[in-house]
């Protein structure tokens, strides 16, 4: 260690702070001039510590899970009446889904129509939160070997979940549909008009630029368009509610704020926008 | 750091390896249960909106062991723990350092008044500061990102960290009087 007089380890003391802000400044001109060293910096920490997250991931959820049981039991009866005629709506519905299934691939063989091919998939669990305060995206915890590609598709059991944007070695970082960058092509399955989801970093994301003539209908499902390339026709999003203020907002089907495994799928599109641009770009205004 | 505490007078043990790793421990509890706080926000509890937390703690624990600690938490501290808290929070490189820097340079400031007064008004003065923090990451983020983005958040960030801070305070205070305190080595 150097040996500074007492005056001057004082002088040099005081000046470390104004000399750290400034730094910072310097950090913020960085991160603007070079973005892709920060998402690297990011992914790479990322990486880090997903693994550590995964393993948490196990014996936090077996809690969760613990205390949503002893809270279950309370109201065992009632879930278990609900659930039964439930069941018997949905076994009225499959019924119907069969017959339309069945229905549908007869006239698509009468009509040599052209089958979608089949997407490929991996399955990834939801370790950690990766928006932070201002965006709304999820960290996933994947194996070393994972094959996943930026683009592609995120979906939970019920519906879309949002786009793989950054991914590193053990992590992928996917953007929900709901973060203030997100921009969706949608159709409203009852006029099939076409429209754009728009997300606000709030629950529930906008629906804006709907044709003249066929607005959003309360209720109505929302499905994604294949309009740009970028995503297949028809994955469910969600339904369209109206607020107080009677703007059209999409209520997502995917359990966004409770998301724990999600798919990734591979439709092998690539779209307008090349997948080194899909990242959320500053400048695309609503 | 251990040799400033060699230029009092007075008698000591001697400094064996297993007393200077106490020391060193203790010297280094403030920013590693900073860093290890931090880290924790982020694994998955799965509690609502649980990314607002991580600004909270990392102010909270800058604010305290800034006013109460300061030889440990220095500027270079404060400035790496900014760094982590924009990788982990996913914003624009050097926001968040910069407001725990200030934070840091007002708890610095005002540490002769408020040590004078109760916890009530230290309490208060964070509540304050918290909410200028906020504000500052809110609008650094805004005009780094060229975009509006909704203030909700920011409200919400300032809020929690003003209710989480008696919470951490009263931890902190423990471990200052206890297991960080350099003089009980």
């Amino acid at each position: 260690m150097i040996h500074l007089s007492i005056p001057a380890r004082q002088a040099l003391a005081k000046l470390t702070l104004p000399v750290l802000v400034a730094a910072s400044f310097g950090l913020m001109l960085l991160g603007k001039a070079d973005a892709v060293l920060a998402d690297r910096a990011r992914i790479a920490f990322a990486d880090a510590m997903a693994p550590i997250y995964a393993v948490l991931a196990a014996p936090l959820g077996n809690l969760r899970a613990g205390i949503a049981n002893t809270a279950g039991l309370w109201d065992l009866r009632a879930t278990n009446a609900h659930l039964r005629t439930q069941n018997e709506e949905l076994r009225r519905w499959q019924s119907v889904a069969l017959a339309l299934d069945a229905e549908n691939r007869r006239l698509k063989a009468e009509l040599h129509w052209i089958p979608d091919p089949a997407p490929t998939y991996v399955t990834a669990r939801v370790v950690a939160d990766a928006g932070g305060v201002y965006a709304k995206a999820v960290l996933l915890s994947v194996g070393p070997h994972h094959g996943i590609k930026r683009g592609e598709i995120a979906l939970d059991a019920r519906g879309l979940v949002g786009r793989v944007t950054e991914v590193g070695a053990r992590s992928a970082r996917v953007l929900l549909i709901t973060d203030l960058n997100s921009r969706i092509p949608v159709v409203l399955e009852g006029s099939g008009a076409h429209a754009i989801m728009v997300g606000t970093n709030g629950p529930w994301p906008r629906l804006l630029y709907w044709p003249e003539g066929s607005p959003p209908r309360e209720g109505e499902h929302v499905v994604t368009g294949a309009e740009t390339g970028t995503f297949p026709a028809n994955l469910p999003v969600g339904t369209v509610h109206y607020t107080s203020a009677h703007v059209a907002e999409v209520e997502p089907a995917a359990l966004l704020d409770r998301l724990e495994i999600v798919r990734i799928f591979d439709y092998g599109l690539n779209g307008i926008v090349p997948p080194e641009a899909a990242k959320p770009l500053p400048d695309w205004h609503g | 750091m251990t040799s400033a505490d060699d230029q009092r007078p007075g008698i000591r043990p001697r400094a064996t390896l297993a007393r200077r790793l106490d020391l060193a421990a203790r010297h280094a509890f403030p920013a590693s249960i900073t860093i290890l706080l931090m880290l924790l926000t982020e694994a998955p509890f799965g509690i609502v909106d649980q990314t607002s937390l991580l600004p909270a703690v990392a102010l909270a624990s800058v604010w305290f062991w800034s006013l109460y600690r300061p030889a440990a938490m220095s500027p270079p501290v404060v400035f790496a723990i900014g760094l982590l808290l924009d990788l982990l929070d996913w914003l624009p490189i050097g926001t968040g350092v910069l407001a725990l820097l200030i934070v840091h340079g007002i708890a610095l400031r005002s540490r002769r008044t408020l040590g004078r007064h109760g916890f009530a008004l230290v309490w208060l003065a964070f509540a304050v500061v918290a909410a200028g923090a906020a504000t500052l990451e809110w609008a650094a983020t805004a005009v780094l990102t060229w975009r509006l983005v909704p203030p909700g958040a920011m409200l919400f960030q300032a809020v929690l960290s003003a209710a989480l801070y008696p919470a951490l305070a009263i931890l902190f205070a423990r471990a200052h009087r206890s297991i960080a305190n350099p003089e009980r080595a």
